[in-house]
């Protein structure tokens, strides 16, 4: 089977084909192309302008760097949500657009179960259930994988995504874009004793993260230096940053854990997925949570935990290969829980009334 | 003209959220404005749960903008964040326009929209105080609806 992924969520344009032998026949995400130029020279940014410009032409590279015409495609799978709604509706519609014209099953992938499903497309040994930590620029979530379209959130964050707060906590210290890396460079060497910052939820109840507290945490520490920064001083403040950060993961992590284990006894996987996966510190402190709690740490490889094409083609193989198809009549959606069930965190809020990003 | 108000504790900016979200109405723009870690987020946050009762209100910084409706009928809000805009124009694909017309727009980093911005706006912009969640308020109204709302908030029992 040989399906072609589509994913204009957010700023990456990225068009894949994967075939359910777990085989990346292209992936192509515009961002991170070496060559610009043949598309207009732009990386893009929001634009859904953007995204209706550049994604016939990278799904025109995908299908050359594949070697493959439409007429050998099994079906067609693109991301539908949650996203910003301008950006979603061209991917969907293009995706459509291509299943209607060919006449191909269509499946209609939410970019959460792309990022859920995506550590099984690297690994065939990955079975469900599983516990998995999805932590990237714009969401940071525990969640329990059942199955295919089976999904139980079991915490969310309550402000912040991890990767924003790296993103804003670099912006203070100076450090660039995107703040992960930067933050996770100049910590090297960096003491992460020297500042004392807060560890947000961390001890509490449930498998909620709150990330916004430390920022401003950071912001005044950085403003109480009397002589202002320097290169030790930032490289202490990056490493204490980071530090509190793997500190709250790793606690909301084991809180997941033991749900996961009382729902699972003989659940064997922790995965762990998105961008922020790249940390380092993160990794490591991952792997050491997983050994102590007699569980297998999998970590997609780097292409497919930032937002890409080949997780979505691969969970569209994931729903098609189960008779999951959609109709033409999919439409986009900004908000789109992967667990239509899962309550607000606890102590705030009430039943039903969750923000866009739950 | 500004008015500076004194926010002691985040329960009093808190508070002044909760005053600003029952008094505004469809059409209303608020622009919140101040350095990161200033409170923004939060300011909206309490606004947006003083309005609807949702307290999940996730930083829309890198979705740029999360849309509220209002179960009850009444306006929706619109949550912006605007820090990752490089150019003002780039604010008319968000469908900011439609949403200045049909809801209550709460939009951070308003300065990003440059001379794209509506001309009826009040801005609020959370500076610093004297001890780690004291911020103070400096309120600058554009336009005789957000004079009225700016007036109404600097009332001490408004």
């Amino acid at each position: 089977m040989l399906v072609l992924g589509i994913e204009t969520s957010c700023d990456e344009t990225a068009a894949a084909l994967v075939t359910d032998k777990r085989e990346i026949c292209a992936n192509v995400v515009l961002s991170q192309l070496d060559e610009h130029a043949p598309y207009g020279g732009i990386v893009p940014e929001i634009a859904a302008r953007s995204h209706i410009e550049h994604l016939d032409g990278l799904i025109a590279r995908a299908m050359k760097d594949a070697g493959a015409t439409f007429g050998d495609l099994d079906g067609v799978a693109a991301t539908a949500g949650p996203g910003l709604i301008g950006a979603v509706m061209v991917g969907l519609m293009t995706g459509k657009a291509v299943a209607g014209v060919h006449d191909l099953p269509f499946a209609a992938v939410n970019h959460l179960e792309g990022h859920a499903l995506s550590a099984r497309l690297g690994d065939a040994d990955l079975e469900f259930p599983y516990l998995l930590l999805l932590i990237s620029g714009g969401h940071c979530q525990l969640l329990l994988v059942e199955g295919v379209a089976k999904y139980k959130r079991l915490g969310t964050t309550i402000d912040d995504a991890a990767g924003e707060a790296f993103d804003k906590a670099a912006k203070l210290l100076g450090l660039g874009y995107p703040g992960g890396p930067a933050i996770e460079r100049a910590a090297k060497g960096g003491d992460a004793a020297r500042f004392d910052l807060p560890r947000p939820l961390k001890g509490r109840k449930g498998c909620d993260f709150s990330f916004s507290g430390l920022k401003t945490a950071l912001l005044h520490k950085v403003q109480a230096l009397e002589d202002g920064l320097d290169n030790t001083l930032r490289a202490d403040l990056a490493a204490s940053f980071q530090q509190a950060v793997a500190d709250v993961v790793i606690d909301r992590c084991q809180n997941a854990i033991k749900s996961f284990r009382a729902a699972y006894p003989d659940g064997r996987f922790l995965v762990a997925g998105g961008g922020v996966v790249a940390n380092s510190l993160l990794r490591a402190r991952l792997k050491t949570l997983a050994e102590k709690s007699g569980l297998s740490l999998a970590l997609p490889p780097l292409a497919l935990c930032t937002d890409n094409a080949a997780m979505i083609a691969w969970a569209g193989i994931e729903r098609l290969s189960l008779g999951l198809e959609e109709d033409l009549n999919a439409v986009p959606r900004a908000r789109w829980p992967l667990d239509s069930t899962a309550a607000p965190p606890p102590g705030v809020g009430r039943a039903g009334k969750l923000g866009p990003k739950a | 003209m500004s008015t500076l108000l004194a926010l002691d504790s985040l329960d009093a900016t808190e508070a002044l959220a909760a005053r600003l979200a029952n008094m505004t109405e469809s059409g209303d723009i608020i622009g919140l404005a101040g350095e990161l870690g200033a409170g923004k987020t939060a300011f909206a946050r309490a606004f947006i749960g003083a309005r609807l009762g949702i307290r999940e209100v996730p930083s829309p910084t890198f979705t740029l903008v999360q849309v509220y409706e209002n179960d009850n009928g009444g306006a929706p809000v619109w949550h912006f964040d605007l820090y990752r805009l490089e150019h003002g124009e780039e604010i008319f694909e968000l469908g900011i326009e439609d949403a200045f017309d049909t809801a209550i727009c709460l939009i951070e980093w308003p300065e990003k929209m440059a001379e794209h911005g509506p001309e009826n706006w009040l801005e609020l912009r959370l500076l610093p105080g004297d001890t780690e969640h004291a911020r103070r308020a400096q309120l600058t109204p554009h336009g005789t609806r957000a004079a009225h709302l700016a007036q109404l908030l600097a009332a001490p029992d408004g």
